[in-house]
C-alpha cells in the first residue's frame, strides 16, 4: 500500500506500542540549546540516569547570547549561568556543544542543516517548538518540552501518538517580490492558527519543488505558527546536493547508498492524505501581519480589518483585541504604517540566501532617519559566508547594524528587545503581545525584502515599489 | 516511580477568557532565564496581571476571592506557540491542577500531560456555565470527573472529552512515561540497529 513520508518515517522508528496506545518512538537526532534543557539534566542527575546516545545528541547556545558581545562573562548573569550550565552538562554526559568557540555556533535550527546533521528519512526532537525547520529536509521534527527532552535524553525515544497529515500544495510561480515567508504566511492565513493542530503538514506541489533548501526551511519552521508539529518536505535532488559534503552528512564510500534509502523514505505516488489543500501560487500576495498571532495577517495593498467585517463572533473579539493591542487603525491601509524598528535574522530568515536577497535591493540605499535596523546572521557560519560576500558592508553602508550569530530580537532573552510600543518590521516567527521584549512593543511579521522596504521608508511598504521590482 | 492515578480534580475555579492564549503570555520569556523550574508560579501571566512597576493590573487571578482555585477555564486554541514546558510549569507551581478549555495546541497539551495536569476539553456554552458558577459562588467546588468524562459543579453536570491515550495515562498513574521508556531500551537498541543513520 502506498504511504507517505510520515507514516514511513514513523514506521521505521516505532520501537514498540504503550500501555496508553501511545507510541515509543525512537528519535534518531537530539538537538538541545540552553533554555529548555538545564532541567532536563536536573532531572537525569535526581533519577541517576545516563544519556543513552550521547553521540545523537547536538547542542549549540542561541537564545540568551548577546548579540554585541562577545566576551565572557556576559553583562547579565542569568544569562552566563545558563551557559555555564550548558557547557557543564555538554562536558559531563560526552555531548558535543557547538559552543561560540568552536566557530560553528548558531541558532539550532540553522546549524543542525548546515552541518548535515538534519537529514532525510529521520526523526529529530528539539525543545523548541521551530524544530519543524528540519522537515525541510523530509525529517520528522518535533517540537519537545523540558520532560521530553530528559526522555530523549535517557532513552533516546518519547512516547507520542500518530498525527494525520495534511497535504499543501503549492503550484506555479511566485510572482516577483514574493517569498517562501509569504507562502507560508498566506497558508497560516488561510487555515488558521490552530488549523494544523493534529496534523503534520506536508508541503508539496511545484513552487515547492523549485525552492531551495533554505526557501523549503523557512516554510516547515512556521507550521507550528499554523498549529502543525511537525512540517515536511519530500527529499530530492535539491536537498542531496545540499548535504553533500557537509561535516556530518555520510562520507563519499557511503552516500550514493544513503541517497537511495533517504529516496526511498518520499511519498508514494497514491499515497492517502487526512486532507488535501490546493493553492496557486500567482495567487500568494507578499504578507503581513496586522494583528497577535501569525493568522492575522493581510497582503500589502490590503486594508487592515475593521471589527464590522469580522466573519463571526470569534473574528470580532480577536480583531477589536489586536488593534486595540497593536494601536492600528480599523480599515485604514496597512501601508504606510510608521515603524520604528527592522529586525532581519531568527531562525526563520536568517540564513544566508536571505541576507543575499536584502543585499541585492538595499545596496546604495539608507535605513529612514530614527529607524532602528539590525542584522543579525543565524549562525557564525552565515556570518562568515556573508562577510566574505560583503554583504555585512553593504547593509552596514546602509544603516543596518551587522550583529554576532543568536535569536536576538525575535523573542527577547537576551539584550536585544523593543523599548515600549515601538513597532518593529520582523522577518522572524511570532507576533504575540509582548514577544519582541516590551510589555507593549508591536510586531508586524513579514519577508526580509519586505523588511528591508519597511526599513528605508521608515513605514510599512510594499518591496516591489521601493525596490522597482519588475513584474512580468 | 510510582504515579498517583488521577482520577478526578476537585477545587474552586477561575476563568481566564480569551482565545489563541500563547505560552509567551502565560509565561514571558524574559523570566525562562533560569535553569530550575522553581518559583515561577509567581510569573504565571505576568505581563497582563502586573503593570510595569509591578501593581496589580485587574485580571482574574489577581482577585482575592479567586485565590487559592486550583482549576482554570479559557477559551480554544490555549497554550499555542512555543513548547516551553515553563509554561504549564508556572500553571503547576501557581496552584493549578487541571486546565478546562474549548481545545489546546498540541505540544503544550502533551507537556500538561507528562506533569499529571488534567487538560480536558469542553464546548464554549459548557465552559460558560462552570464560569458563570464561579462568577457566583467563587467558592463553589468545581469537579473534574475523567472517569465519567463530567464536570460537576452546583448541582449540574457536562460533558468533556480528553484524548484517550493521555486519560488512561493520568486515571492508570502513568502519565510520566519515563519508567516505561526505559524498560524498553533493549528494543530501543535493535530499532537503531536497523536505521543505517544510527547503526553507523
Amino acid at each position: 500500500m502506498p504511504k507517505n513520508l510520515f507514516q514511513k518515517v514513523w514506521d521505521a522508528h516505532t520501537v514498540r506500542q504503550l500501555a496508553n496506545g501511545q507510541t515509543q518512538l525512537l528519535i534518531g537526532t537530539h538537538l538541545i540549546h540552553e533554555v529548555t534543557s538545564p532541567q532536563a539534566f536536573g532531572m537525569l542527575r535526581d533519577l541517576g540516569l545516563k544519556v543513552a546516545f550521547p553521540h545523537r545528541t547536538f547542542a549549540t547556545v542561541d537564545h540568551i547570547v548577546p548579540t554585541d558581545q562577545f566576551i565572557e562573562p556576559y553583562a547579565d548573569p542569568l544569562a552566563q549561568a545558563m551557559m555555564d550550565e550548558l557547557r557543564k552538562n555538554c562536558a559531563q554526559f560526552g555531548i558535543t556543544f557547538f559552543d561560540r568557540a568552536t566557530g560553528k555556533q548558531g541558532i539550532v535550527h540553522i546549524v543542525g542543516p548546515e552541518q548535515g546533521i538534519t537529514q532525510p528519512g529521520t526523526t529529530i526532537a528539539c525543545g523548541d517548538s521551530h524544530t519543524s525547520t528540519h522537515g525541510a529536509f523530509g525529517a520528522i521534527a518535533f517540537g519537545i518540552g523540558t520532560s521530553q527532552v530528559r526522555d530523549v535524553l535517557a532513552t533516546q525515544t518519547m512516547a507520542l501518538g500518530a498525527l494525520k497529515v495534511r497535504r499543501i500544495e503549492v503550484n506555479g510561480k511566485l510572482r516577483p517580490g514574493v517569498y517562501a515567508k509569504d507562502v507560508i504566511l498566506h497558508i497560516i492565513r488561510m487555515l488558521g492558527v490552530n488549523g494544523g493542530t493534529g496534523f503534520a503538514y506536508e508541503y508539496a506541489g511545484s513552487t515547492f519543488d523549485g525552492f531551495s533548501m533554505e526557501e523549503r526551511m523557512t516554510v516547515c519552521n512556521m507550521s507550528i505558527e499554523g498549529g502543525a508539529r511537525v512540517g515536511y518536505v519530500n527529499p530530492d535532488e535539491t536537498t542531496f546536493a545540499y548535504l553533500k559534503g557537509r561535516p556530518y552528512a555520510p562520507k563519499a564510500a557511503y552516500w550514493d547508498a544513503a541517497v537511495s534509502h533517504w529516496r526511498s523514505f518520499a511519498s508514494d505516488p497514491g499515497a492517502a492524505y487526512d486532507d488535501v489543500v490546493k493553492i496557486n501560487a500567482a495567487d500568494i500576495a507578499p504578507t503581513v501581519t496586522w494583528g497577535i498571532n501569525p493568522g492575522q495577517g493581510i497582503s500589502i495593498s490590503e486594508n487592515i480589518p475593521s471589527p464590522e467585517t469580522a466573519t463571526s463572533a470569534d473574528d470580532k473579539a480577536g480583531i477589536i483585541e489586536a488593534l486595540a493591542y497593536m494601536k492600528l487603525p480599523a480599515g485604514a491601509p496597512i501601508k504606510g504604517t510608521k515603524i520604528n524598528v527592522a529586525f532581519l535574522g531568527s531562525c526563520t530568515n536568517g540564513r544566508l540566501s536571505d541576507f543575499q536577497e536584502v543585499a541585492k535591493y538595499i545596496k546604495g540605499r539608507k535605513v529612514a532617519p530614527g529607524i532602528k535596523a539590525i542584522a543579525v546572521p543565524g549562525s557564525q557560519i552565515v556570518a562568515l559566508q556573508c562577510e566574505k560576500l560583503g554583504l555585512d558592508k553593504i547593509l552596514a553602508e546602509a544603516g543596518f547594524e551587522w550583529r554576532a550569530a543568536g535569536c536576538s530580537m525575535c523573542l527577547a532573552m537576551n539584550p536585544d528587545k523593543l523599548i515600549g510600543d515601538q513597532l518593529c518590521a520582523s522577518s522572524s516567527n511570532r507576533n504575540f503581545k509582548g514577544r519582541q521584549g516590551s510589555t507593549t512593543g508591536r510586531t508586524i511579521l513579514m519577508s526580509p525584502v519586505m523588511v528591508a522596504a519597511a526599513a528605508v521608508t521608515g513605514q510599512i511598504a510594499d518591496a516591489r515599489e521601493v525596490f522597482s521590482v519588475a513584474q512580468n | 516511580m510510582a504515579l498517583a492515578k488521577i482520577t478526578s480534580v476537585t477545587g474552586r475555579a477561575v476563568n481566564v477568557p480569551g482565545n489563541d492564549i500563547d505560552t509567551d503570555r502565560i509565561i514571558p520569556a524574559r523570566f525562562m532565564k533560569c535553569v530550575t523550574f522553581d518559583g515561577l508560579g509567581e510569573f504565571l501571566f505576568y505581563d497582563v496581571r502586573k503593570q510595569l512597576d509591578g501593581t496589580e493590573k485587574p485580571h482574574p487571578l489577581n482577585e482575592p476571592r479567586f485565590k487559592g482555585a486550583t482549576i482554570l477555564l479559557s477559551g480554544a486554541n490555549f497554550g499555542c506557540g512555543s513548547s516551553r514546558e515553563h509554561a504549564p510549569q508556572a500553571i503547576a507551581k501557581y496552584g493549578f491542577k487541571a486546565v478546562i478549555a474549548e481545545n489546546f495546541a498540541e505540544i503544550f497539551f502533551g507537556n500538561s500531560t507528562t506533569l499529571g495536569i488534567p487538560c480536558v476539553t469542553a464546548s464554549r456554552e459548557d465552559i460558560a456555565k462552570i464560569a458563570a458558577f464561579t462568577e457566583t459562588n467563587s467558592q463553589g467546588e468545581v469537579v473534574i470527573d475523567l472517569v465519567k468524562l463530567e464536570v460537576r459543579f452546583g448541582g449540574q453536570a457536562v460533558k468533556i472529552a480528553q484524548r484517550e491515550s493521555a486519560r488512561d495515562a493520568l486515571v492508570n498513574g502513568r502519565w510520566d512515561a519515563i519508567g516505561e521508556l526505559i524498560d524498553g531500551l533493549p528494543a530501543v537498541k535493535i530499532t537503531a540497529a536497523k536505521l543505517p543513520y544510527l547503526a553507523a
